[in-house]
């Protein structure tokens, strides 16, 4: 029952979560890992900047964040998608706006692709 | 004699916890699901385990990056509710039986599965989600458990073949308990779904209903799905199905199928079939 050691090959699309991903998202994904507690949340939200400061998020990393940007904090910044819905939650972005900014397209019109959209 | 009376293959999908906590359960386009698992929670308050040993993976709740196990067993009189971000749900703790869990970890352990043993673990929607679909929790849930937590998330994952093989070894140990228990085995996650890149929201309903019928008639052929095959056909996030091998893994061949069903509203392919040992 021997399976044969695989080599991930990239996908078109997709983003597969491996340890260069994980080694580049670390930095952003422990960030995100810390909106499990009240408390960090809270700080999140009393002042952004300064909480983003805390962890010494990057420019770059800033500025996605800043933007809602999280096609970017994801594909450039190396985010899991599961750590990255902790920070969307606290700023009001569900995992269908996200999905839809992955998609390139709005919320509305990603709905319309959906079997039935009332299951959200 | 401990004994594995039946083997639960379900979804997991966050959104279903939420809808159950907002009451949504006769809401059109969330009935399906729900009422899917009314003849489960009726078949299991028929056979009444003493034991549900729930395979799931964690998604930022109890685990992080800095150190994530491939496999996983809680070891614990209880298992908190985790926060997976969001505030934990308002559900009682859910009972362990941490004679059982250890009992489980040592013959894994010396049948090399060399398996993390956690004594304070929480749990999230990956357990939960399965666990309310399944089992009632007022005033306190209907059944003892025993988390078994499996690495989908940070490639390199385990193999098809080798959370088969983990359900296997389960069956042994479980076996070689002394103790009067009757238990169950869910396998979660899956079924299709992606939550990145571009193809966010992939399904594939033909992919999702060939697993549910290889499942049950011809397990071994799943083994051989590489990780790849399964992530290029039914999305990145599709892997989790991995799991619902370590259940079939945990069974017997002298089964009978006793539900099934399949329904992808929204981002997930949400599967659910259902197996009861003859004897
Ligand atoms: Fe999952």
């Amino acid at each position: 029952m021997a399976v044969k050691r695989e080599k991930l090959k990239s996908i078109p699309g997709t983003t597969i979560f491996d340890g260069a991903e994980s080694r580049k998202g670390y930095r952003i994904n422990k960030f995100a890992m810390s909106f499990t507690k009240p408390e960090n949340r809270r700080a999140f939200t009393a002042d952004e900047e300064a909480y983003m400061e805390k962890w010494k998020l990057d420019q770059k990393e800033r500025k996605f964040l800043r933007d809602r940007d999280f096609r970017g904090l994801i594909e450039e910044c190396g985010g899991n998608i599961y750590m990255i819905m902790k920070i969307g939650t606290c700023t009001g972005h569900g995992l269908y706006h996200v999905g839809a900014q992955l998609r390139g397209q709005t919320f509305e019109e990603f709905l319309e692709t959906r079997n039935a959209s009332g299951a959200r | 004699m401990a004994k594995i009376i039946g083997g639960i293959g379900t979804s997991h999908v966050p959104s279903i916890g939420k809808a159950f906590d907002m009451g949504q359960q006769e809401e059109p386009d969330w009935k399906p699901v729900f009422d899917a698992y009314k003849p489960v929670q009726q078949w299991l308050a028929e056979i009444k385990p003493d034991i549900a040993i729930v395979v799931y993976n964690d998604h930022g709740s109890s685990m992080f990056f800095d150190k994530y196990p491939t496999f996983a067993i809680g070891a614990a009189d209880s298992y908190p509710i985790g926060d997976e971000g969001w505030g934990p749900r308002a559900l009682p703790e859910v009972p362990g039986d941490p004679e059982f869990s250890w009992h489980l970890a040592e013959e894994l352990v010396y049948n090399e599965f060399d398996i993390t043993i956690c004594q304070e673990l929480s749990v999230e929607h990956g357990f939960l989600v399965p666990m309310n679909l399944c089992f009632p929790h007022e005033p306190n849930w209907a059944v003892k458990t025993v988390p078994i937590a499996v690495n989908v998330i940070q490639h390199p994952l385990p193999t098809a073949a080798r959370c088969y093989k983990l359900g296997q070894a389960i069956r042994q140990a479980v076996d070689a308990c002394e103790r009067d228990l009757r238990i169950v085995i869910l396998g979660t996650g899956g079924m299709s779904h992606q939550l990145n890149g571009t193809r966010f929201g992939h399904l594939n309903t033909v992919f999702d209903n060939d697993f549910l019928d290889k499942i049950e008639n011809s397990p071994q052929e799943l083994t051989q799905l590489t990780h790849q095959k399964i992530m290029e056909e039914a999305g990145a996030e599709a892997v989790e199905l991995i799991m619902w091998l370590t259940m079939r893994g945990a069974l017997s061949n002298k089964l009978t199928r006793i539900h099934r069903n399949y329904y992808a509203p929204m981002t997930t392919g949400m599967g659910l079939i259902v197996f009861e040992e003859n004897d």
